[in-house]
């Protein structure tokens, strides 16, 4: 088989992986060697869908052993199967490296007669890479559950980030879905890469040059709406995950629909649940860097996200006692916790306001967008002029800004002539 | 403070500049407009012609030091931006500097501060997506890129891409302002200069197949449910394009044919 045949089969089984960043780790390159890191990643190109290209991410090989009833690769689908040689997957990382069309190198598999066997093959493509080609580029490597944990250790010397997907949010779910794979198959690992991770810090602490495991830490990925969890039990699974494991990410994937089993939603004119997964995201965001705790954006009342409004006005509307935040006086937490303030806005309004008094004609300076931000501030006392809304106003005015980017497409014409279903 | 106002003339570099800058300090005159010996429309001001003089503008330099890391950023990056008239916003911010010290790195609301913090961001920016969205072609051993910003990005692609390759021959050409970053394994191996008439050789097989390649997995990796050209549009315009093996389609020419851009500064 050839390459390009290979490369199209194996690119294609492993698009479905959500993770593609190359973030969280800074090493220069080196005389002798090729490659470097940068500690915000760096996006090589956007594919169609508008998804970072960043690492070539590919399967080691689609040959699966397991039978998971949501994915694309499991042994009853009739797909065709190729595995790529240690070698040529090297050949063909530096290959696009030299040239820049890539960060690294993202390496998962499917199971290959057992999962020790499918580490081994990863370990000794990671291996080539690092020590024949001397490769200082960013190395994202998939752990196989079940595997040895010596060798998943291995591949976690070899690798900058580990990651092993948690695939369902619920054990019913995966009892369901992945009867081959148990919720403690996946978590053993997830445990000894956090521990192996903190460990190698203690070690790096001591000994400069001590071996580094997974400097660029962990991550993990689900799938949304092949299920029926709540976003709530989303969250606060997240929120466990990260206080427990220290992942540097959690990934959210809708379900996109590449199985006819009886057990899936159906296939046609199912539609992904892409805002639900965007909505995720910003609720992730504001778990990751807002201090935000997950039991705050949602409670038992209220299980899932509001299409309509973003997760952090939805927290606004609902503790307006709250507001308005003086610009000039209200701390880092508080200005994070304005609709429409961000990280940078916030930081950029600290620094800001030790030269002068902040008003609304600086923030717009700053960077501030007030679209949101307006209704929940005050500059000296003041709100912003001419800005007259009342609470239940309120809702309509934020509900109304994020509408156009909702808008659902064109709406059809009735036709006479469509019998109606 | 009413130092005579002239208009000034120097060589267009940027140690032409800073001795303008130590010349006017020593001559109390304020630059209303600033020339290169190319601007062919005259001027109602007096016309100041300042001489690059090495030493002052290592001085005028090392003064950047007083004004905390952020503010020595700016002044030190503002002139490799598009801004139009960089010169006199650049002039203003110093006198600003060095009136505020470290201070002038917090004074985001200042209209003249925030007018050059701008076009830094821009200046920066654009070389974070070139970091990404530049490629090279191997031909006979030697990587060649080539790339069309709309600000001098290459002294800050330099230190990133020689460090990335620090065993590669590359080359990387600037379309724009006709510069070139030549880089050879060793140290001192790497070096900015003006070039004219840059034209690259033909591609060989193996670069070829490895354009197909990667033309290959860039239209495998979409996943066709999800099909979002407006957001490939934000994160990636349309301006960066043309240079990418992605989206080109011939396979025989040595730099694949670029539609020419609108030249110039926005």
């Amino acid at each position: 088989m050839e390459l390009l045949d290979k490369l199209n089969i194996l690119a294609d089984a492993a698009k479905y992986d959500a993770a593609c960043t190359s973030s969280g780790l800074y090493r220069a390159g080196r005389q002798g060697a090729i490659g470097s890191t940068m500690m915000a990643g760096c996006c090589h190109s956007f594919s169609a869908d508008g998804r970072c290209v960043t690492l070539l991410k590919v399967l080691q090989t689609n040959f699966c052993v397991y039978d998971c009833q949501y994915c694309v690769n499991r042994r009853s689908n009739d797909v065709p199967r190729a595995a790529f040689t240690p070698e040529e997957l090297c050949e063909l990382t530096i290959g696009f490296y030299r040239r820049n069309y890539i960060e690294g190198l993202f390496l998962s598999s499917a199971v290959i007669q057992s999962p020790d066997y499918t580490t081994e093959l990863m370990i000794r493509t990671l291996g080539i890479l690092r020590e024949k080609y001397r490769f200082g580029g960013y190395i994202h490597a998939k752990a196989i559950p079940g595997a040895d944990p010596l060798l998943t250790h291995r591949l976690g010397l070899l690798a900058d980030r580990m990651s092993v997907n948690i695939e369902l949010p619920s054990s019913p779910s995966l009892a369901l879905l992945a009867p081959d794979k148990k919720k403690e198959a996946i978590l053993t690992p997830m445990r000894q890469i956090s521990e192996g991770i903190t460990a190698s810090k203690q070690e790096l602490a001591v000994y400069r040059h001590a071996p580094r495991f997974a400097p660029a830490g962990q991550s993990t990925q689900m799938i949304v709406g092949a299920t029926p969890e709540s976003d709530r039990h989303i969250l606060t699974l997240t929120q466990a995950l990260y206080d427990r494991y220290q992942l540097k990410r959690v990934f959210y994937s809708a379900y996109m629909p590449v199985s006819s089993s009886p057990l899936l939603p159906v296939a046609e004119g199912f539609k992904p649940p892409l805002l639900r997964e965007h909505r995720l995201y910003q609720a992730d965001w504001l778990l990751r860097y807002y201090h935000f705790r997950a039991e705050e954006i949602l409670d038992e009342s209220q299980p899932d996200l509001d299409p309509r409004m973003d997760p952090k006005c939805c927290w606004a509307l609902r503790h307006l006692e709250f507001f308005p935040v003086e610009v000039n006086r209200a701390d880092y937490e508080a200005l994070l916790r304005v609709p429409g303030l961000g990280v940078r806005s916030a930081r950029r309004i600290l620094r800001a306001r030790r030269v002068g008094p902040l008003n609304f004609e600086g923030l717009k300076r700053l960077g501030v967008v007030l679209k949101r931000a307006q209704y929940f501030l005050t500059c000296s006392g003041r709100m912003m002029e001419g800005l007259h809304v009342s609470e239940d106003g309120l809702l309509r005015h934020l509900v109304s800004l994020e509408a156009p980017a909702l808008a659902e497409p064109a709406p059809e014409q009735l036709s006479l002539f469509d019998s109606a279903v | 403070m009413s130092w005579t106002q002239i208009s000034c003339q120097y060589d267009g570099t940027y140690p032409g500049f800073l001795s303008c800058v130590f010349d006017c300090y020593v001559n109390r005159e304020e630059p209303v407009e600033f020339r290169t010996p190319e601007d062919m429309c005259c001027s109602l001001y007096p016309l100041r012609m300042v001489a690059t003089d090495q030493a002052h503008a290592t001085r005028v330099f090392r003064s950047f030091g007083k004004f905390g890391a952020e503010g020595q950023r700016l002044a030190v990056r503002t002139f490799l931006t598009c801004l139009p008239d960089k010169e006199l916003w650049l002039w203003r911010f110093l006198r600003l500097a060095y009136e505020q010290g470290p201070k002038i790195g917090r004074n985001l609301t200042d209209p003249t501060v925030d007018k050059v913090r701008k076009a830094v961001w821009h200046l920066e920016h654009e070389a974070h997506m070139y970091k990404g969205f530049t490629r090279f072609s191997e031909l006979e051993g030697t990587l060649v890129g080539e790339i069309e910003p709309k600000n001098r990005v290459l002294p800050l692609l330099r230190a990133h891409f020689s460090g990335r390759y620090p065993q590669e021959n590359f080359i990387l050409h600037d379309r724009t302002h006709s510069e070139v970053l030549f880089h050879q394994p060793g140290p001192r191996g790497c070096a900015i200069l003006p070039v004219e008439n840059f034209q690259a050789g033909p591609a060989g097989t193996e670069e070829l197949q490895y354009r197909k390649l990667w033309r290959a997995f860039y239209d495998t990796i979409a996943i066709e449910g999800r099909y979002n050209p407006k957001c490939r549009m934000t994160n990636m315009p349309k301006r960066y394009w043309a240079m990418m093996t992605e989206f080109q389609e011939d396979y025989d020419t040595a730099l694949p044919e670029i539609h020419t851009l609108p030249s110039g500064p926005k």
